[in-house]
């Protein structure tokens, strides 16, 4: 009979051969991946970009920084020459009233020479006038016939009055030409003030035209008002208003930036130039500043993004080869589990079964002697002999012990098989040793049995008990699936490769072609009603690979069942 | 020739029924329930063959069979068994047991190898015997 272990624990896995994966595990492998790769990649990028970032902040942070200093300093440098000019001027003046008395002064033709010599000396003075403490201008040399002019109620008399000098804001004089005015309040040998007061051409421009030609840059003079008092190459012509946001008027250089009406971001540094109402602006355009710099980060980005391939390429390379081996492993590691979940239960029922046979075995005896005895008895003695029927039931019981000698013997057989060491078997001797417990039954069932194992096969090597119980299986089941008058056909021959094929054929009802694929999966039965544990072909499968060989099953309904098993042969030479 | 046997067992039920039926069978039957009383009945008296089981409590097979081959060399011993090992087995063979059968035993069987076994003694006692003559014809020279 096939061995079989009523399996009442809980199906978990299965045991031995054919283990199939739950569809979680390889959605988790999925996942696994995902995470780490996600993880790796972030932790990996993340500095990058942030280093990129932090360059990017910080070079044009100071970039910036640099070209608004720059810009300072160049307004810096003009502020000085343009205050300078203006001073000059201030201080002709100056020499001029000092030089000359009142009187002199007050001559209009005197003057006239007086503005001659200024213009002579330093060019672009149009006219000059002599005002008193009133605001009446006493005397007047230039092309405007403005003496007599009162010019009381004038801020630029007032400012000259309290301030001690004052420039004029820009504006249209002498043959429409831009022209600026400078007085300066003296005091007369009376202890009243005059004011001597000169227009000249505007010439602060000509002082710019140096700023503006460092490309894309720009320098002009504006006034409080936002009113332009020389051309601006972005703002328009002179006396044209603007509306830049102007800083409060402090004795430093601002810088700002300011976004013009097309745009463009510039840098603005802003002076005042004191004493006047002038402020000076610079401006520098910031793309052009900063356009190397663009360049450089536009290059660094390329950079970064190739990097950034790389890296995550890379990644996505060594994620997927370790979480594949960790799968592989993972799998390796469930099928040794279960080869040694599957052993050590084998072992143990190994050591059950031997130990019940063995206990068994000797109230087994006991029963065979004395129903032998029995026997005997109605033998020898005359009296008994007229109970034909005490022969018949004697005979049942001894017939009962040999079977249970016959289990017993195949319990023990069970238990030894998983403690030896694989030895070269003779094919033949084997299955005539098992065929010894089978004859009886093949013997009831009339079935017959043909071998065709010739002696000269190449020996195989292995554990005895092991296949014997292979060869137990499927002859059992064979008998099982002919309940009369069949033939079980066992013959073996040598392959090309290290192999012996043994083929054990039965001509019963064969298995139907959907379930040929699955006799080999453990708790496959189709006798479960009978009490089939479905593990008798399982087992056996374990035992041919335990062994090194191969299964193979082919079948024709009603027409029987063939078994194909490949068994190595042994590669030693033989001994002696 | 009537064999002579003692049946060496501790299951008393088990070695009744069956020197009963090896008395049947024509042959002289003792039993001892232990292997000291097996050892004392072989000094006592003469055996052809001792039936012996391996698995006894006090005294295992293995070791009677060693005391009973050192006193009796030409004495056959067959191991009776409820649990054979190969190793068993071959380790009875090379201390000089005759054969190893497994219970329960076949009775035709057994009774077959109880007369191999006498014969097998005969045989051994004869040289035996012819040497012991020689000797003495060698030693005396008449």
């Amino acid at each position: 009979m096939v061995l079989e272990t009523n399996n009442t624990e809980k199906k978990a896995d299965s045991t031995g051969p054919g283990t199939k994966l739950l569809k979680g595990e390889f959605l988790n492998y999925q996942r696994i991946w995902l995470i780490s790769f996600v993880l790796t990649a972030a932790f990996a990028i993340m500095p990058v970009i942030f280093f990129a970032v932090l360059d990017y902040n910080l070079t044009r942070r100071s970039l910036e920084n640099d070209a608004e200093a720059r810009a300072s300093r160049l307004a810096s440098n003009t502020w000085r020459s343009l205050s300078f000019f203006l001073d000059e001027r201030k201080n002709a003046l100056s020499y001029v009233v000092r030089f000359n008395s009142f009187e002199q002064l007050g001559n209009t033709q005197q003057l006239a020479n007086i503005l001659d010599f200024l213009h002579q000396s330093f060019g672009g003075f149009t006219d000059i006038g002599i005002i008193d403490a009133t605001g009446v201008q006493r005397a007047y040399a230039g092309p405007h016939g403005l003496a007599g002019k009162n010019y009381k109620d004038q801020q630029w008399f007032k400012d000259t009055i309290s301030h001690g000098t004052s420039v004029s804001d820009v504006f249209l004089g002498f043959r429409n030409v831009p022209h600026i005015s400078i007085a300066l309040r003296h005091m007369a040998p009376d202890n009243t003030y005059f004011i001597i007061r000169a227009t000249i051409e505007h010439q602060l421009p000509k002082i710019l035209s140096e700023v503006k030609t460092s490309g894309n840059g720009d320098a002009f003079l504006i006034n409080a008002k936002g009113v332009l008092q020389t051309p601006s190459h972005y703002f328009g012509d002179v006396l044209e208003k603007t509306n830049i946001a102007l800083p409060p008027a402090m004795a430093q250089t601002r810088t700002m930036t300011i976004t013009l009406e097309n745009g463009q971001d510039m840098i603005a540094a802003f002076r005042h130039i004191p004493n006047t109402s002038f402020i000076l602006v610079v401006l520098k355009s910031k793309q052009v500043i900063m356009s190397p710099w663009h360049d450089s980060q536009v290059a660094l980005i390329k950079y970064l993004g190739i990097s950034i391939s790389v890296i995550l390429l890379w990644i996505w390379a060594v994620t997927g080869y370790f979480v594949r081996r960790l799968k592989i492993l993972d799998r390796n590691r469930h099928k040794y589990f279960h080869m040694a979940e599957y052993e050590n239960k084998m072992a143990s029922i190994g050591r059950l079964a031997a130990g019940v046979a063995h206990e068994i075995n000797n109230p087994l005896a006991i029963i065979n002697e004395k129903a032998g005895l029995i026997k005997d008895m109605v033998y020898f003695k005359q009296e008994l002999k007229r109970d034909p029927r005490l022969l018949e039931i004697v005979d049942v019981i001894l017939a009962s012990v040999k079977r249970c000698s016959r289990i017993t013997r195949q319990l023990l057989s069970f238990g030894r098989q998983t403690q030896t060491v694989p030895v070269p078997l003779t094919l033949k001797t084997v299955l005539d040793e098992v065929l010894v417990f089978l004859v009886k039954e093949a013997q009831l069932k009339n079935i017959f049995i043909d071998i065709d194992v010739p002696d000269t096969l190449p020996q195989v090597i292995g554990n005895p008990g092991k296949l014997q119980q292979i060869f137990l299986n499927i002859i059992n089941n064979a008998f099982a699936a002919m309940p009369r008058d069949g033939r079980l056909s066992i013959s073996a021959q040598k392959t090309d490769e290290p192999f012996v094929r043994l083929n054990i054929s039965d001509s019963g009802c064969g298995i139907p072609p959907e379930n040929l694929n699955h006799i080999f999966e453990p708790f496959f039965s189709t006798k479960t009603n009978q009490g089939g544990t479905g593990l008798g072909l399982s087992i056996t499968y374990g035992l041919v690979q335990e062994l090194g060989g191969r299964i193979e099953a082919k079948s024709k309904i009603n027409e029987g069942t063939t078994f194909i098993i490949y068994l190595p042969t042994t590669t030693t030479q033989k001994e002696g | 020739m009537t064999e002579k046997v003692l049946i060496i067992d501790d299951e008393q039920e088990f070695t009744q029924a069956l020197a009963e039926r090896m008395t049947n069978r024509g042959m002289t039957v003792s039993t001892s329930s232990s292997a000291i009383e097996g050892l004392q009945s072989v000094e006592e008296h003469t055996f052809d063959v001792v039936v012996l089981d391996l698995q006894m409590p006090e005294m295992d097979g293995i070791e009677t069979l060693k005391i009973l081959k050192k006193k009796n060399p030409e004495l056959q011993v067959i191991l009776l068994t409820g649990h054979a090992t190969v190793e068993k087995g071959i380790e009875a063979m090379k201390l000089g047991a005759m054969d190893l059968l497994e219970k329960p035993a076949d009775m035709t069987t057994l009774t077959e190898k109880i007369k191999k076994a006498q014969a097998k003694k005969m045989i051994l006692v004869e040289k035996k015997t012819e040497e012991r003559i020689r000797d003495i014809m060698e030693t005396r020279g008449w």
